[in-house]
């Protein structure tokens, strides 16, 4: 176990260095000049070599790269060039609305997805089965963002249950985030649910039709007692390795859904800062991202190996 | 006890009528922007969204934009100009202080107008403060001005938003912290969703109306509507999309603000490369151009033809449109005469604004017509600034130039249009050195001739300033001279 561990944690540590180097010269070759954009059709060349000076962008690119990489070993992700303030702030702030919105949706796609594949796997061909795939099958089809749209035109515009969109802030209470937060969780839940809930079913189908789950049926099990008991947990894992993905997919994921209920997320944060030319907050958020993922992965390979000592072994 | 019971119920009742009445008369408002301010420091970017929150409400100058584009005395309370046009000295008002306390003096303006002007400044508009040769503080309240040459504009430039006066005690934080002489105090900015504002209790002038003011950020078109539909913003200053516009005017909940802008919206034409540099080829690509078609399909009807360079609100304004009217025929045979029987090829390159990306289509079937097969590339603003705008690597783009009275951009050659002309270069040198209002005023009608003569660009049309506001909400701006949202006189009706 200690050896499958450590074999990871190098893995985890080498796509980090790899992941670093890719994004920093993807985004030196996107074309643009961030003190161009900021000050505009009228600017001075004396201007902008000002403006070019303060941000650090007249250093050479290597030296960039040592002290962008060497400031986040310590924390730092240096000062956005539009904002002014410092990155890992901006970050942390929007984190705020990001990663709750990020575990809204989880709990919601998870809390569909389980009852409604178990049901699914358990009535297999019958009507409870038909309509469980008919409605996931929708709901993998339609795309979020207008059924985010479709829901402000029903449940903000003629029922007022919501508002259209925005943050109430944390300094509301939790009450009235959660309610800023519902819109945008089920339409982020909705297609993360359906892929959930079929993964769920066919993994489900997969291990009831083993050997084991047929000698626990011939040791007098009921077909529900054998799902309950053995096929589920064996199922598990390759819902636990969507779960994993999806989580990964909620984090980055998430920028239209953020556009669309204009929540100050750190989806809408990547977008601006694309657009602007703000290449150090793009840079150090989507390392931060690429970390997520990174740990997210490492934690569910963990999590494989707990709940099935086969895979320790194989590292 | 009876008593006690009567008296409580009174004061029940008084305290509900009272709160009802603060119910009635609202005193605070949301309003919607498309675009986030970077920062909060308007002397030191070119974006526009900054004096969209903060230019009037927070931030002041010397002179000041009103609504119909006028310039009047801000902080300056009077000037005088001496006889040669060169010396300004401002009688600045008593009493004015920030909103961190400190007043307003002689000093104030001295390092405002000294830290734009000084050599490693990082005002993007550093040309308005070029002519500036001396500032000197003659007492606390009276600052003189002296200028290398005599400029006509210099009132009007101190007027703008990257001329505010700011203070010393408050530079180095202003990105995040604006401190200002306005109405409104800055008090709180969560960045990626709202600004807020809050009314200034010592303001030197009419106290603002409204106690609070937040600005909410929301850039996609389709939230901006459902956003002013739920009633979540109670305006939206220049809302992003016009073809929802008329369902707003429709409804007796809202009112639709309609006003001009100081955007003329131009197809620019790159003057020096071929087959551009004939000018025989530009005139035809004017004629090839069906205005109203690009109003009407990208603007959704909002917006006045133009014919050269020039905002039609102003007085000044020449209405050149007939010059270059829509004729594809005498587009076809000016081509022929050009050289160009059979049309050519050349690139449109397209911001991201929707005037740019739907025109765009638009005028690329029209050139299509006569001839011209224009292949559209979308950009988006950094690699536009970089490929166009710096590298002038393109045929033609739309973009609509938003600065007001900027006609003076066709005297620099080396601009992205790349337009040459010495008469035009010198007639602009001439209208800065004159002060005469009415010689002024011929010299900028000769300018919008001579551009138009000479077919630099496609003029197409002027930006209208499109808002949506509760129906109950007075004194807002319908036009934008500067881009601004200025609060100051904003209520809402009992």
């Amino acid at each position: 176990m200690l050896q499958f561990f450590v074999k990871r944690l190098m893995a985890l540590v080498l796509t980090l260095v790899v992941a670093s180097g890719v994004i920093f010269l993807c985004l030196e070759i996107v074309p643009g000049d961030p003190a161009l954009y900021m000050l505009g059709l009228n600017a001075q060349e004396d201007t902008l070599a000002a403006l070019r000076a303060e941000l650090g962008l007249d250093m050479g690119p290597v030296a960039r790269y040592w002290a962008w990489v060497s400031g986040m070993m310590v924390g730092d992700f240096g000062i956005s060039y539009t904002y002014r303030t410092p990155v890992a702030e901006m970050v942390a702030e929007r984190l705020k609305v990001s990663l709750p919105l990020a575990i809204y949706a989880l709990t919601l796609s998870t809390a569909i997805a389980f009852p409604a594949g178990i049901w699914a796997a358990s009535r297999r061909g019958r009507g409870a089965d038909i309509a469980v795939m008919g409605v996931t099958q929708l709901g993998v089809a339609i795309p979020n963002f207008w059924f985010a749209m479709l829901m402000v035109l029903v449940f903000a515009i003629h029922l007022r249950w919501f508002n259209a969109g925005g943050f109430a802030g944390w300094e509301a209470g939790v009450g009235p985030v959660l309610k800023s937060l519902t819109l945008p969780a089920i339409a982020l839940a909705l297609p993360q649910a359906s892929i959930l809930a079929r993964v769920m079913r066919s993994a489900l189908l997969d291990s009831l039709n083993e050997d084991y789950v047929r000698t626990a049926r011939a040791k007098g099990l009921s077909r529900g007692q054998a799902l309950w008991r053995h096929a589920l947990r064996n199922a598990l894992i390759p819902v636990l390795t969507i779960i994993g993905l999806q989580f990964a997919f909620l984090m980055a994921g998430a920028i239209i859904i953020e556009n669309v209920f204009y929540l100050p997320g750190l989806g809408r944060l990547v977008f601006q800062a694309i657009s602007a030319r703000d290449l150090i907050v793009v840079e150090s958020v989507v390392m931060l991202l690429v970390f997520a993922v990174v740990v997210v992965n490492f934690l569910v390979d963990i999590a494989y190996a707990l709940v099935d000592p086969r895979l320790r072994g194989r590292g | 006890m009876f008593a006690g019971w009567y008296k409580k119920g009174a004061l029940a009742a008084a305290a509900l009528v009272a709160g009802m009445g603060m119910a009635e008369a609202k005193t605070d408002i949301v309003v919607g922007m498309q675009l986030e301010p970077p920062h909060l420091d308007p002397t030191s970017a070119a974006a526009g969204a900054i004096d969209s929150v903060l230019y009037s409400n927070v931030f002041e100058g010397l002179t000041r934009f009103m609504s119909d584009g006028s310039v009047v005395p801000g902080l300056a309370q009077s000037w005088e100009i001496s006889a040669d046009g060169t010396v300004y000295t401002f009688k600045l008002r008593a009493g004015v202080t920030f909103h961190d306390g400190t007043d307003f003096t002689a000093d104030d303006v001295k390092f405002s107008l000294d830290r734009a002007r000084a050599e490693d400044s990082q005002n993007a508009q550093k040309a308005l403060f070029a002519g500036i040769t001396d500032v000197a503080v003659i007492d606390p309240l009276t600052v003189q001005v002296t200028l290398g040459a005599p400029n006509g504009a210099f009132l009007f430039n101190m007027a703008w938003g990257d001329a505010v006066i700011v203070a010393p005690e408050s530079i180095d934080a202003i990105k995040t912290n604006p401190v200002g002489t306005g109405a409104f105090k800055f008090a709180n900015w969560v960045q990626g969703d709202r600004i807020d504002l809050v009314k200034n209790p010592a303001y030197w002038g009419t106290p603002a109306k409204l106690e609070r003011a937040t600005f909410k950020f929301i850039s996609d078109p389709t939230a901006a509507f459902a956003a002013v539909m739920a009633e979540d913003v109670h305006a939206f200053a220049g809302f992003p999309a016009p073809e929802n516009l008329p369902q707003f005017a429709a409804d007796p909940r809202f009112q639709v603000l309609v006003g001009s802008t100081e955007g003329e919206t131009i197809l620019s034409t790159n003057n020096k490369m071929p087959p551009f540099d004939n000018l025989t080829v530009r005139k035809a690509l004017a004629h090839a151009i069906d205005r109203q078609a690009i109003i009407d399909g990208a603007m959704f009807g909002y917006g006045t033809p133009i014919g050269t360079h020039f905002a039609p609100h102003n007085p000044d304004y020449v209405d050149l449109t007939a010059q270059s009217a829509y004729d594809p025929e005498l587009a076809k045979k000016l081509l022929a005469e050009a050289g160009f029987p059979e049309g050519f090829k050349t690139t449109l390159k397209l911001p991201p604004p929707s005037y740019a990306r739907r025109g765009g289509e638009i005028i690329a079937a029209q050139l299509r017509a006569v001839g011209i097969e224009a292949e559209i590339s979308n950009l988006e603003w950094p690699q536009w600034l970089e490929q166009v705008f710096r590298g002038k690597d393109y045929g033609l783009t739309i973009v609509s130039h938003t600065e007001p009275a900027d006609i003076n951009i066709y005297a620099r050659p080396e601009y992205y249009f790349q337009y040459d002309n010495p008469a035009f270069q010198k007639l602009m040198t001439d209208l800065t050195n004159t002060t005469d209002p009415a010689a002024r005023s011929a010299m900028l009608k000769t300018a919008q001739t001579i551009i138009a003569d000479d077919y630099v660009n496609g003029y197409l049309f002027q930006l209208a300033a499109l808002s949506v506001a509760n129906a109950k909400i007075e004194g807002l701006w319908a036009n934008a001279p500067t881009q601004a949202t200025d609060l100051t006189a904003v209520s809402w009706k009992d």
